[in-house]
């Protein structure tokens, strides 16, 4: 696997198939914490934590559990079952050592347990046949494509707080477009890359 | 087939095990030491995140009682039932003097008796229709009637009545002042539980311009001055001011106002003085 190979790994899944823009999973936190951009930057922060250790350990779990056994039909039940156990195991770290990060989460701390982004780059990496390497630079890249997502997006809505909006389009409707149009302009980065 | 399900049952089992392995010893690494009085207050209060204390809910105000920065008096909608609790937890002496208030609606401009100048089309909001022009209603002290306490009141103990002005209902009212915050022009007061005699106009303006406005306002015509026995009722700024430490409420005043502002209730239509959160302690 050669370093350019890793790179263009990286920008593909943080960029061309950024998860929330173009692979459209994980909205539900990408539209609930881009209120304020500190908390979708610790949102952001948490969620690289648990999906770039999911994604690690769902690739060692498949690779020495599940395939040698014949057992890849429990692939959901336990990668659900790794991210459970990830974010308590976060929950706990976090409120011990920034509590005002833990209020800030709220209830989205215990939720990234039902973030389908990141069971989606556990079942990817299952999928594919990445070695320890390449996942953790697959689970990075996605992690920080769903940050910068979030992150713009947060960016957008603080601004907007001060919009003269048309009543037809305040709250979830403009949030809604916005990233609609976040999607389209992500789409020009599938030129980054030949297809393949 | 068995051998199949052996292995999944045998996997998953491990694995299960070495996460909660995992999770336990996280659990004892990481707990996080919490004052255990700071959740007992927060069982102990009325739980309606009303804000009357000024802090951020229930929880926020049982930290700052535990760290010192509440009184233990400082809920609001518990009254002296959940302060003398409150107190108890926290070791501290019990607050005493708290009596009970609740929320009266001093106007008694009905839509039959207040004069309007216009039509007012704008959100239906107390607020926004006093930024405009006040709502439509002559009388820019009295009650706008679009019902904005009625939804800021956390414990529904408010209503809109049938002739435009709000009720409320005493059994359920905690005084929580939630009411008198959101009013624009300050109709609603908090007053002691069971006063019996109220002058419902705010109006400070002479008898004659009261009198162009509404035909339920103060005049200021000092009738109510001449005839209480017991010097309870003085016409102040133009509007009469009942002191309520000297009232017996005999109902001679209310009975002779020209315009029937002051309401007198009966004893038995009077508030309950019971302290908030008795109900509660019985449950």
């Amino acid at each position: 696997m050669s370093f350019s190979s890793l790179v263009l790994l990286f920008v593909g899944s943080a960029l061309i198939n950024n998860f929330i823009l173009s692979r459209f999973l994980g909205i539900c936190a990408f539209l609930g914490v881009s209120k304020r951009l500190e908390t979708a930057l610790g949102m952001g922060a948490a969620v690289t934590f648990v999906m770039t250790i999911s994604g690690a350990v769902s690739w060692a779990i498949q690779r020495y559990i599940l395939v040698p056994f014949h057992l890849p039909f429990l692939q959901y039940v336990v990668f659900i079952l790794v991210i459970a156990t990830l974010v308590q195991f976060l929950e706990m770290v976090i409120r011990r050592y920034s509590p005002s990060l833990y209020e800030a989460f709220g209830i989205y701390l215990p939720l990234i347990t039902t973030n389908c982004a990141i069971l989606g780059v556990a079942l990817l990496v299952a999928g594919s046949d990445y070695g320890l390497l390449e996942t953790l630079v697959f689970s990075v890249g996605s992690a920080v494509g769903w940050t910068l997502a979030i992150v713009l997006m947060a960016g957008l809505r603080e601004e907007l707080e001060f919009a003269d909006v048309p009543l037809s389009l305040q709250g979830p409707a403009l949030s809604l477009l916005i990233a609609a149009i976040m999607s389209l302009t992500f789409m020009g980065f599938s030129g980054l890359v030949p297809a393949s | 087939m068995l051998s199949s399900i052996l292995a999944a049952s045998l996997s998953m089992g491990l694995l299960a095990v070495a996460f909660a392995v995992l999770l336990v010893w996280a659990s004892r690494r990481f707990t996080v030491q919490e004052d255990p009085r700071v959740e007992l207050l927060a069982n102990l209060l009325p739980g309606a995140n009303c804000g009357a204390c000024g802090f951020s809910g229930c929880s926020g105000f049982a930290k700052a009682a535990v760290e010192g920065k509440a009184p233990a008096d400082g809920c609001r909608a518990g009254g002296p039932g959940v302060a003398a609790r409150v107190a108890e937890v926290l070791g501290v002496a019990a607050p005493a003097g708290v009596t009970r208030q609740v929320a009266h609606v001093f106007c008694a401009g009905t839509q039959a008796l207040a004069k309007r100048t216009g039509e007012y089309r704008g959100l239906p909001d107390c607020r926004a229709a006093e930024l405009v022009s006040g709502g439509g209603k002559a009388c820019t002290y009295g009650c706008l009637g679009f019902g904005t306490c009625v939804e800021a009141c956390p414990f529904d103990a408010l209503t809109m009545g049938p002739e435009g002005l709000p009720v409320v209902d005493e059994r359920k009212c905690t005084g929580c002042g939630i009411c008198t915050q959101v009013c624009p022009r300050g109709v609603i007061q908090l007053v002691d539980a069971g006063r019996r005699t109220f002058v419902n106009c705010l109006s400070p303006l002479p008898g004659k311009l009261v009198r162009q406005v509404c035909q339920a306002g103060c005049i200021a015509c000092n009738i109510c001055e001449r005839l209480c026995e017991h010097d309870a009722i003085h016409v102040l700024g133009n509007l009469a001011t009942i002191t309520p430490e000297l009232c017996i409420a005999c109902g001679q005043c209310s009975a002779k106002c020209p315009t029937h502002v002051i309401e007198c209730r009966r004893e038995e239509e009077a508030g309950e003085a019971l302290p908030a959160g008795a109900g509660q302690a019985a449950s």
